[in-house]
């Protein structure tokens, strides 16, 4: 059988009401002197029950020193009316008309939302958010700058050492080999499949302000409706036009003037890049 | 055929005679011995050994002063016994084992040792671009070249 700790214990704590259980000089209430309001405190403690024993236990307590008056410094007045005084609520009413200060509450509009008058009969899956920045252009790596000599690794000028002129807007590199040096024209390439080496060729008399994206983009033939039109016809090459011959002499003359100046380079841009058997590509330094 | 001084004894595991050193050129696990640390954070380095522990340990010291690498406790293992010796006591403090560095003259004979100039020579060689690397071979095509003319010359005269 459990104890039953409210039983027949007079005096014990735990048949005491809350407000009287455990006082300490800490938590105890002023015995202020006559009530002046009524105020809902006031109340409270008027209705509680105070049973003789509870008053004897009180008394008891005082005589015991475990309850103690707080007692201010004499200077700083007591009781519930100084004490009101002291908080500085009183003043902030005061400033507002007797009122505590309230903000305006912010309009919350209220959307009409009228039922539509269709909706489909199977909820339509709606698609995720998309990343937003898709369309930025690839960042250009720190070793790659006008002039550097740049091995292409893929396509088809594999193996090929040539110079980078400028990245265009699309992210992909604009190279020249030159043309005359080791075949590779004024040529759009990615990024990702080229390695930078740390060769430099000075561009600074060549002038690559033209050539963007647009001057690159496919000519689209037109469609000829032919009644052999369903068999695969030799796709006429358009012969390279003279002002893309003509661009690409303005910037190579340029280039193979000052590539000239190094000595090996230009057979250097001629050969091509391999690896041989002791190569280790993770090692090499380019 | 078994030099004498390895008569009858266990060799740990199978031995090139052809690479057995000369005598006079057996190097030593002992006090003063210099060797270039192969593992660790200070591989690279040449290290003395100023006392040995048990036959798998021994202390070394930098010299700190010169190497910055504190007298410590490393694994045999972790080095690799140079020819070159310095004069000291076992245990030799730092300034006497400095003075003996310095005397022995220990950074130019490792400098002039084939050991040192192969392992620069093979640096060299990493920090190489792929234009250096071009030039080397065009070079190494040239100097072929001339070679071959002047034995070919020499053996047409034959």
């Amino acid at each position: 059988e459990w104890p039953n700790s409210q039983e027949g214990h007079e005096g014990n704590s735990e048949s005491m009401p809350a407000s009287q259980k455990g006082l300490t000089p800490k938590g105890t209430k002023c015995d202020v002197g006559p009530k002046k309001k009524a105020g809902a405190r006031a109340v409270k403690r008027a209705n509680k029950k105070t049973t003789k024993h509870t008053v004897l236990h009180r008394a008891k307590a005082i005589v015991n020193g475990q309850i103690v008056k707080k007692v201010h410094a004499p200077s700083v007045p007591a009781g519930r009316s100084a004490s009101f005084k002291r908080g500085g609520s009183w003043a902030v009413k005061a400033k507002n008309g007797g009122k505590w200060p309230t903000h305006a509450k912010k309009a919350v509009e209220k959307k009409e939302t009228k039922a539509p008058r269709y909706y489909p009969a199977e909820d339509i899956p709606k698609p995720f958010d998309r990343r937003k920045n898709v369309n930025k252009s690839a960042k250009l790596r720190s070793s790659i700058t006008p002039g550097t000599v740049l091995i292409l690794l893929t396509g088809r000028f594999m193996g090929k050492r040539v110079v980078f002129l400028k990245q265009l807007e699309s992210g992909l590199l604009l190279v020249t080999g030159p043309f005359k040096v080791n075949g590779v024209p004024l040529r759009r390439i990615n990024q990702a499949y080229v390695i930078a080496t740390s060769t430099k060729v000075p561009v600074d008399g060549v002038n690559v302000s033209k050539f963007d994206d647009a001057y690159f983009a496919k000519i689209k033939a037109k469609k000829t409706k032919t009644a052999d039109g369903f068999f695969a016809t030799e796709e006429k090459k358009e012969p390279l036009s003279d002002a893309r011959k003509a661009d690409q002499k303005a910037v190579d003359s340029v280039l193979i003037a000052a590539i000239k100046k190094t000595e090996f380079l230009l057979p250097y841009l001629r050969s091509h890049f391999t690896l041989t058997n002791s190569d280790k590509p993770h090692e090499l330094k380019f | 055929p078994v030099p004498h001084w390895h008569q009858g004894q266990h060799l740990p595991g199978p031995v090139s005679w052809l690479k057995m050193p000369a005598y006079e050129d057996r190097r030593f696990v002992e006090i003063g011995r210099v060797c270039l640390v192969n593992f660790g954070a200070n591989a690279g380095k040449l290290v003395v050994i100023i006392n040995v522990i048990d036959n798998k340990r021994v202390l070394i010291d930098g010299p700190s002063t010169v190497n910055g690498i504190p007298r410590q406790v490393m694994p045999l293992k972790r080095l690799s016994l140079t020819g070159i010796k310095v004069n000291i006591c076992p245990g030799a403090r730092i300034t006497t084992l400095a003075k003996a560095y310095a005397a022995a003259e220990v950074p130019k004979k490792w400098a002039e040792s084939s050991w040192a100039k192969g392992i620069a020579k093979r640096a060299a060689k990493a920090q190489l671009s792929d234009f250096d690397r071009f030039k080397v071979m065009v070079a190494r095509k040239t100097r072929a070249r001339v070679i071959n003319s002047i034995v070919k010359k020499s053996l047409k005269k034959k």
